[in-house]
């Protein structure tokens, strides 16, 4: 005479716990790929499918992108999200067709060099 | 406000902005990391956090349960748009072995880091510039000075920490803004001079 009955108060506990990340994920892993980093840049599309995303959180964090370009960690930071969770929920978004994201600029000598002359003549021209 | 997650046209971008950079501000516990970055910073400092899984073996967390399985990691950061085109992020990245995940996480493109020492407590200093070296992140020393600390000499502290004859040692006063950028400067003409 087994009955399911007996798992459900142990199922009912752990609902009642806060929303974990792998739930907002629908469960998935963590990207490993290197296609958004901490400073990759994103905003909304020019032109977003017409309907909205379902899911609660897609719908915020693209409303927090409408405003303009920002990176995956500010994204984090004013969600609250982990930055593990943001590059999740980024990266289907723009697999979707909603968000668009700067690509990151492959590190080479000659960009690292261009870069660096532009820091520096940032910080001067602000500060110096 | 509401429920809507829009902000004030401040928080966002330059539409112009094309790259992004960063430079890490890393450091022992209450060194200054966080002063340094919201002194730097063009938004209020924002925090990311992480929740690491692996067992902690670190003693100084002054919030940590012994023999916790996870913990959360949080990195403080800021951003300074530095022209049209180009925005620069600092991030604190705390500076104990057990966060290796989140190094690994932050060292990926950065361009050098800034390692902020306390001049009374250097010994403290030397994990984190392990971590800073294993990962071949290259670093300027930063002397953050507090009020009514007593001037050792940079040469001093160059020595006790056993650096690099290359390796740019500046003082720096995390409050002052114009202090904190110069100690930024140094490390970038260093970063620079190492490409020649």
């Amino acid at each position: 005479m087994t009955t399911d009955d007996e798992h459900e108060p142990e199922l009912t506990h752990e609902a009642a716990e806060l929303v974990r990340p792998y739930v907002i994920t629908n469960g998935r892993d963590l990207l490993d790929d290197d296609r958004f980093s901490l400073i990759t840049l994103v905003t909304v599309a020019a032109e977003p499918p017409r309907t909205m995303p379902l899911d609660p959180e897609k719908l915020r964090l693209l409303e927090l992108c409408s405003g303009g370009f920002l990176s995956i960690a500010e994204i984090a930071g004013h969600t609250r999200l982990p930055v593990g969770v943001v590059k999740i929920l980024v990266s289907d978004l723009t697999q979707e067709g909603y968000l668009y994201s700067r690509a990151p600029i492959p590190s080479a000598q000659l960009v690292d060099r261009q870069i660096l002359e532009e820091v520096l003549n940032g910080l001067q021209a602000r500060f110096g | 406000m509401g429920s809507r997650l829009a902000l004030d046209d401040g928080v966002y971008l330059r539409n112009s902005v094309q790259t992004a950079a960063k430079i890490l501000v890393v450091g022992h516990f209450a060194v200054g990391k966080t002063t340094f970055i919201g002194t730097m910073s063009e938004i209020p400092p924002l925090r990311t956090e992480e929740v690491m899984t692996q067992a902690g073996q670190g003693i100084d967390d002054p919030k940590g349960a012994p023999g916790k399985t996870t913990t959360t990691v949080a990195m403080d950061f800021g951003r300074l748009t530095l022209s049209e085109k180009l925005v620069l992020y600092l991030f604190g990245t705390p500076g104990q072995q057990r966060f290796v995940q989140v190094w690994e996480d932050m060292t990926r493109g950065a361009l050098g880091a800034l390692v902020l020492v306390d001049p009374e407590r250097l010994e403290e200093s030397f994990p984190v510039m392990d971590l800073v070296e294993h990962y071949g992140i290259p670093y300027a020393i930063a002397v953050n000075r507090f009020d009514g600390t007593p001037a050792h000499s940079l040469d001093e502290i160059r020595e006790a920490l056993d650096l690099l004859p290359e390796t740019p040692v500046v003082s720096c006063d995390a409050r002052d803004q114009r202090s904190s950028a110069d100690s930024l400067i140094a490390l970038v003409r260093y970063l620079q001079s190492r490409l020649n």
